[in-house]
């Protein structure tokens, strides 16, 4: 139990490398598409309703699955530059996880932008501030402290997910468990101090996004 | 589309029967779950600090690990932990659980605690005072349970219920790596000997996706029937 801990701790630095990375592509990708689905234009809107419905309704595993087997398969895009990064198990599981959270974080995004009261917007209208102004100065602003609760949970469940790295061939936490535990066959010894871990990376992010919410608070 | 042919020539049968087995573990986890929620919610609520922990130490055990930890210690601990049970009474041969109970006990633990977080919002957002009414009426506790606190409490937990379900099932294609032919593991298969990986797991996504809607139609119905009245 205490020898398989160094080689957890380090998994665990994979672990939030994948993490860290996707949540900040996913972050853009999830802006950029909750602004789409304001667009008033039809098909535009329905796009970008289709991809977050799409990426919810489908489980990660099959995201995965397609970006890191299903895209090798074209023989075109081999050729291209592109396949440096696909045949990469580490940027499949980062263009996967980065797609699956930003269309969660679109729809978290949505919402909030969706709530803001009109009256602040009137009221930056009155003062003779410009459109876009008020878009990147008070709508965007208002809508990430309205998410952050929510956006709180997507980074746990996304950390959660960064578990499936593993069927993919990458030494994060949950792949070092498992070879520890098929190669030692204590299960569940393994599983405390992984899990320990994975609990621990919890407790520190929902206390990050608490004192967030408070810094950040209206009152 | 050939690939999709029903018997020997593709994969259209075999599909369509891992997506039935997908359902029905689906269904069997999300009842292991609503068992686990019936024995941790009111430990939840239970005046008692020392039930409020062990319900608390479940729900947040298992939903601050990874659904595939969870199953990779049901895959390789579940059969040793009831062997070691079966030594107690004296029964020492080898004893192999089945993928699919294995597989719906993970995914109902996982799912379990989820419900559990559910019933219990869904029970504390009951106005106070129905309850006094109930007492005041003379209901007997086990009335009270059943024609006060189950109906209303199952309106207000049906739409994050369908979520729970929902969460359910994307997690179910995660017992593929445990060797139960469900869509993904199907889709695997499928995908290795044909080697057309992006035909076969694009035709899974389509799959689930339609699970997924099909679902939604159907928990849609039940919330219109449970919030009748209101």
């Amino acid at each position: 139990m205490i020898n398989s801990f160094p080689k957890l701790l380090n998994a665990a630095v994979i672990t939030l490398k994948l993490l860290s990375v996707s949540l900040i592509v996913g972050l853009f990708i999830g802006l950029l598409f909750a602004i789409l689905r304001l667009n008033k234009n039809v098909f535009i809107y329905k796009f970008a309703y289709g991809y977050s419905y799409i990426f919810r309704g489908t489980p990660l595993l099959v995201q995965i699955f397609i970006i890191y087997f299903g895209l090798g398969q074209i023989e075109y895009l081999r050729s291209t530059f592109l396949w440096v990064i696909l045949k990469e198990p580490y940027w499949c599981a980062i263009i996967a996880f980065a797609l699956n959270t930003g269309a969660y974080t679109s729809e978290i995004l949505r919402s909030a932008f969706q709530t803001i009261k009109p009256g602040i917007i009137e009221a930056g209208q009155s003062l003779g501030i410009s459109n876009k102004i008020i878009f990147y100065k008070i709508q965007i602003p208002i809508a990430i402290r309205q998410s952050l609760p929510a956006y709180g949970n997507e980074i746990i469940l996304m950390m959660k997910g960064t578990s499936l790295a593993s069927t993919v061939t990458l030494m994060d936490l949950t792949g070092v468990a498992k070879y520890i535990i098929s190669t030692t066959f204590k299960p569940i010894e393994v599983f405390i101090v992984a899990g320990g871990i994975y609990l621990f990376m919890t407790f520190v992010i929902h206390n990050v996004i608490k004192f967030l919410e408070k810094k950040y608070s209206f009152n | 589309m050939e690939l999709l042919a029903f018997g020997d020539t593709g994969w259209g049968d075999e599909l369509f029967r891992a997506t039935l087995m997908t359902i029905a573990v689906s269904i069997t986890a999300m009842l292991i779950g609503f068992s686990f929620a019936g024995i941790f919610t009111p430990l939840k609520l239970s005046k008692f600090k020392s039930l409020n922990l062990i319900a608390n130490i479940y729900t947040t055990v298992i939903r601050g690990v990874p659904e595939l930890l969870v199953i990779y210690l049901f895959f390789f601990g579940g059969s040793g932990a009831i062997m070691f049970v079966a030594s107690m009474f004296g029964y020492n041969e080898y004893i192999e659980i089945n993928a699919f109970i294995t597989g719906s006990f993970a995914i109902g633990i996982i799912s379990g605690a989820y419900s559990t977080e559910v019933f219990r919002g869904a029970i504390q957002s009951i106005d106070k005072g129905q309850f006094e009414a109930a007492k005041v009426l003379g209901l007997s506790k086990f009335a009270q349970f059943y024609k006060i606190t189950l109906p209303q409490m199952l309106r207000l937990a049906i739409p994050n219920l369908s979520n729970v379900w929902q969460i359910t099932l994307k997690d179910t294609s995660l017992i593929s790596v445990t060797g139960l032919v469900e869509i993904m593991r199907q889709s695997y298969i499928a995908a290795g000997s044909t080697r057309d990986p992006l035909f076969f797991y694009s035709f899974a996504a389509v799959l689930y996706l339609l699970l997924t809607f099909l679902s939604m139609k159907l928990i849609n119905k039940l919330e219109v029937k449970y919030s009748r009245g209101y």
